[in-house]
């Protein structure tokens, strides 16, 4: 029969190619929490989520959704005293999740990364607005002024992109990328 | 004179319009010749990294591959790409089997990556290859006594670097001092502006915006000196943003550190971009300027 996979030995798995130690390394010392900026804003701390992937806590973890407010800023993986690259830890989970979770209503992490990648395959370049237009809503009604307000002052200045650059390789890199992950009909 | 691959990377086309130009007229004024790299293709950001790691590198390694053809070192002056190519870079030198898998996709489109070509950071390049002594010779503007904080941002520091640079880091200081400028402490130099968190988790970027703007300004800030788009979008076009959340009246212009090194240089405001920001540094610049 086959052997099925405990929680730490698939998270073992993502950081199979990673020049990182394992999370068994952890000592549970907290200093990735205690550096972490975006730490008030996530239901467990990083040193809480090693902590859980150790335990076994998969779906807890996966439904709180702590590691999409990571910023990928990395103050964590230079910090950690046991050569553990969280930062990584963390892209780990977000790959993790969006590969094993069936969301009933997607964080806007997951989706604002699926809008991305969907662009770049498209035209090869980021185009802002378009990137940031969808989320118009969900920031509130004085988000959403201020949003707009600042859209307008960038306009006026000069600064917002009015249509996205296509690269002139774009089939090219397509291509490539669908040597890579398979690429439907319009991407 | 030493030519380079220059990758501006796709905020500098629009949003970050005054940092390619700055960087342009900056670079020539220092005898730097960028050739910017053709058909250059995004870095991945952060989102790629959250869908497929290999597709992530593959995208660097494109560019890194045309780099190459060219016989030349890659320099950006935006620290994600910065961070993605040089850890993509890494990477693909250590793990022949990932490089071979990323080579026959790169075939598509009659390329293949090496690893020949060095990924550098523009800061890097004006104090490591110009040199302080060379851009303090050519200072015809002093910034007499501006008070600058100079904020590294997280990604030009982190893995994979010299440990002194992660944790004491001090050439933008130094940088700074040679162009005139006062650099002020700031103990919150290289913690993170929230980067992409502005559109997925907006509150956490505001948040961490707020404990940015707070430090600089508690530290005699007039301006803050950036390296990257991302954190001078973040920290300029959000401070209304934030002063609306946190009930406070910031009002700090941010200011790319090429446009403070081309002021001295005696470079025209106009030619570096200045103008265009939604915090005005003018009456500041005037003053330096008496």
């Amino acid at each position: 029969m086959a052997r099925v996979l405990t929680f730490d030995q698939e998270i073992a798995n993502l950081f199979y190619a990673l020049d990182t130690n394992p999370v068994q390394a952890c000592i549970q010392c907290g200093l990735c929490s205690g550096t972490c900026p975006a730490v008030a804003f996530m239901q467990h701390s990083p040193r809480a989520i090693i902590a859980m992937i150790r335990a076994g806590q998969k779906q807890a973890l996966l439904a709180s959704e702590a590691y999409w407010a990571c910023a990928a800023c990395y103050a964590c993986t230079v910090k950690c005293p046991q050569g553990i690259d969280v930062a990584a830890m963390m892209y780990g989970l977000k790959r993790y999740a969006l590969w094993r979770t069936h969301y009933r209503k997607v964080p806007l992490g997951a989706d604002f990364s699926r809008r991305f990648v969907r662009l770049i395959t498209r035209y090869g370049r980021s185009y802002e607005p378009g990137l940031a237009a969808p989320y118009l809503l969900r920031h509130g009604l004085h988000g959403l002024m201020d949003e707009m307000r600042t859209a307008l002052g960038l306009l006026v200045k000069g600064r917002l992109p009015l249509r996205p650059h296509r690269i002139k390789r774009a089939e090219a890199l397509r291509r490539v990328i669908g040597q890579i992950l398979p690429v439907g009909g319009r991407a | 004179m030493t030519a380079y691959s220059y990758f501006p990377g796709c905020s500098l086309e629009r949003m970050a319009g005054s940092y390619h130009v700055s960087t342009v007229e900056t670079a020539r004024a220092l005898g730097l010749d960028l050739q910017e790299l053709e058909d250059w293709n995004c870095c991945g950001a952060t989102a790629y990294f959250h869908i497929d790691e290999l597709l992530a590198t593959t995208l660097c390694a494109r560019n890194l591959a045309m780099a190459e053809q060219a016989g030349r070192d890659v320099v950006t002056p935006c620290s994600g790409c910065f961070k993605n190519m040089y850890a993509a870079r890494a990477h693909l030198r250590e793990d022949p089997d990932l490089a071979e898998h990323v080579n026959a996709a790169l075939a598509e489109d009659g390329l293949q990556f090496q690893g020949t070509a060095r990924v550098r950071h523009l800061i890097e390049v004006l104090v490591a290859d110009v040199g302080l002594p060379e851009i303090r010779r050519r200072v015809v503007r002093p910034l007499r006594s501006l008070r600058v904080v100079p904020y590294y941002g997280c990604q030009i520091l982190r893995p994979g670097k010299a440990p002194a640079e992660e944790n004491a880091p001090h050439f933008f200081e130094d940088l700074l001092t040679a162009i005139g400028a006062a650099p002020m402490d700031f103990p919150l130099r290289d913690r993170c502006c929230g980067g992409s968190l502005i559109i997925t988790h907006r509150r956490a970027a505001l948040s961490m915006v707020y404990a940015l703007l707070r430090d600089a300004e508690e530290h005699g800030a007039e301006v803050i000196a950036t390296v990257c788009p991302l954190c001078q979008v973040n920290l300029e076009c959000y401070q209304r943003h934030v002063n609306r959340l946190f009930g406070t009246r910031f009002a700090l212009p941010v200011l790319y550190f090429t446009q403070l090194v081309g002021l001295a240089l005696g470079i025209p405001e106009r030619r570096l971009g200045i103008g265009t920001e939604l915090i005005s540094p003018a009456p500041l610049l005037a003053r330096t300027a008496g």
